[in-house]
């Protein structure tokens, strides 16, 4: 989110403490000020991670502190992964297998890169799957594992990051 | 330090030649093929029986069998080198058993005994007081055996990724260089010689599984089989998928995984970044550890060649003959 405060001492202190007040986690504060800046407003701009609904609560608790927010960009699904499933997938039904996915509500997908080569020859797509959590990121890989083995699909999955 | 050596194919060959090369203190008492053998107490002229078995096909006397030198010839060591059968391990399994019955240490590159019959030769060798070491069943010329019993004495081991199969990554290394079909680089890799006529074993991933479970026995003794190992081989790949990865700045390589915590054991092609210590050009081999103490260790080499195997078994035999044996 960009926030737009006061420029004087301990306002950017202020302004962090509902964060983690609403139980939100602080990922970057950028703020810059501009050299030629002459007003007392300072811009700052914050990455968090917050619990599911709270973000109400720290509208309400950043302008009571007398911040304003200029904007807030919300990115509800924060885990990617990216596979690459080989097979017959149109004649298996691709909108059904993105759908299985889509249909959790935990988890969609993003995007989808595909390649068609000569008619019944296998097809090749790269999908970004995109979930709430890592937990959910898991069980969304399950689902399509499961629907790969139905539908004859080789699905590639990412080498986990190691540690 | 005598040694009998049984097999001489590309590796038995190996062995040999450095041996005859080198001054390692070991003299070969007794050597076989599949259809003939040769005795020597006093010690093989190995040279010699190179340059007939080169000429002849044979390397000694039609009526001595490998089983003869086994049981009667005088030496402290087997290096059991015979092509390796997944399916019953035999007969380099019953070779194996006699030597350790007769109190003899076991060196060997053949990997069915092993991930069949692994508990039963170490209890053999153990009640007998002798070594039974496989260094050259994986990943070849790498020193992954040694690393773990004594560079990592004490790690517990939580987990280990590989790039186990040399003809897969060679393969995969040309599709994703020269975008090439699976078929066609399978072709290249017949070509150079990476490749069996028949690629099963190699491209459906069982000889990475089968390293695999000697892995995972030797680290976690949990008794794991082949058909425990989840596995997928990379003969269904495309060009695309390779491409598609490429885009992303990954690529694809065939992964042997084992995470006893997650209670996975698995072969399968994953992505996987560009710059992953696992990501290595060709036949080469790789091993990433990830241990408590020593955290994460990445062990690159050849996984396959006769001198490059051989260097593993010398490995072998002369940890013996330190441990064991007077160095003569």
């Amino acid at each position: 989110m960009k926030l737009e405060m006061k420029d004087s001492p301990g306002q950017l202190v202020a302004a962090l403490k509902p964060i983690s007040d609403v139980g939100g986690n602080i990922i970057a504060v950028i703020h810059q000020r501009e050299p030629d800046q002459e007003s007392d407003i300072l811009n700052v701009q914050i990455v968090l991670e917050l619990p599911e609904g709270r973000l109400e609560k720290l509208v309400v608790l950043l302008q009571e502190q007398g911040v304003h927010i200029q904007r807030v960009n919300e990115e509800r699904l924060l885990y990617k992964r990216t596979v690459i499933l080989i097979g017959h997938l149109m004649h298996t039904d691709l909108s059904d297998t993105v759908d299985q996915i889509d249909s959790t509500g935990f988890a969609e997908v993003s995007e989808l890169s595909m390649s068609m080569p000569a008619v019944n020859e296998r097809s090749s797509s790269r999908i970004t799957i995109k979930a709430l959590s890592k937990q959910d990121m898991e069980s969304a890989l399950t689902i399509l594992r499961r629907v790969s083995k139905q539908k004859s699909l080789l699905l590639i999955e990412p080498l986990e990051e190691i540690a | 330090m005598k040694v009998a050596l049984i097999g001489l194919g590309s590796v038995g060959r190996g062995v040999a030649e450095m041996i005859a090369k080198k001054d390692l203190g070991l003299k070969i008492t007794g050597i076989a093929d599949s259809a003939t053998g040769l005795i020597d107490d006093d010690g093989i002229d190995v040279a010699k029986v190179l340059a007939t078995k080169k000429k002849t096909g044979k390397c000694g006397n039609p009526k001595i069998t490998a089983a003869d030198v086994i049981k009667k010839a005088d030496y402290d060591a087997l290096i059991e080198v015979t092509p390796t059968n997944a399916l019953s391990g035999e007969p380099a399994t019953g070779y194996m058993k006699t030597a350790l019955a007769r109190k003899k240490h076991v060196v060997t590159s053949n990997k069915g005994p092993v991930a069949l019959h692994y508990k039963e030769l170490r209890a053999l060798a153990e009640k007998n007081g002798v070594a039974f070491r496989y260094e050259a069943t994986v990943a070849g010329a790498i020193p992954i055996m040694h690393t773990l019993e004594h560079g990592l004495g004490g790690n517990e081991i939580l987990a280990l990724y590989g790039v186990l199969n040399g003809t897969c990554n060679f393969i995969l290394t040309r599709m994703a260089d020269e975008g090439l079909t699976y078929e066609q680089a399978l072709m290249e890799a017949r070509e150079m010689g990476y490749a069996e006529a028949d690629p099963t074993y190699d491209v459906q991933g069982i000889d990475a599984a089968i390293k695999l479970v000697i892995l995972a026995n030797t680290i976690w003794g949990n008794g794991v089989k082949l058909g425990d190992v989840d596995r997928t081989g990379i003969d269904l790949l495309t060009a695309d998928a390779l491409r598609l990865a490429e885009e992303e700045g990954c690529t694809i390589r065939l992964i042997a995984e084992a995470n006893p915590r997650k209670k996975l054991i698995r072969v399968s092609p994953r992505i996987i970044g560009k710059n992953h210590p696992l990501v290595t050009e060709g036949t080469l081999n790789a091993l990433t550890l990830e241990t408590d103490m020593a955290k994460e260790i990445t062990l690159i080499g050849r996984g396959a060649g006769s001198i490059e195997t051989a260097s593993a078994i010398i490995g072998d035999l002369l940890f013996i003959q330190d441990r064991y044996v007077q160095r003569a």
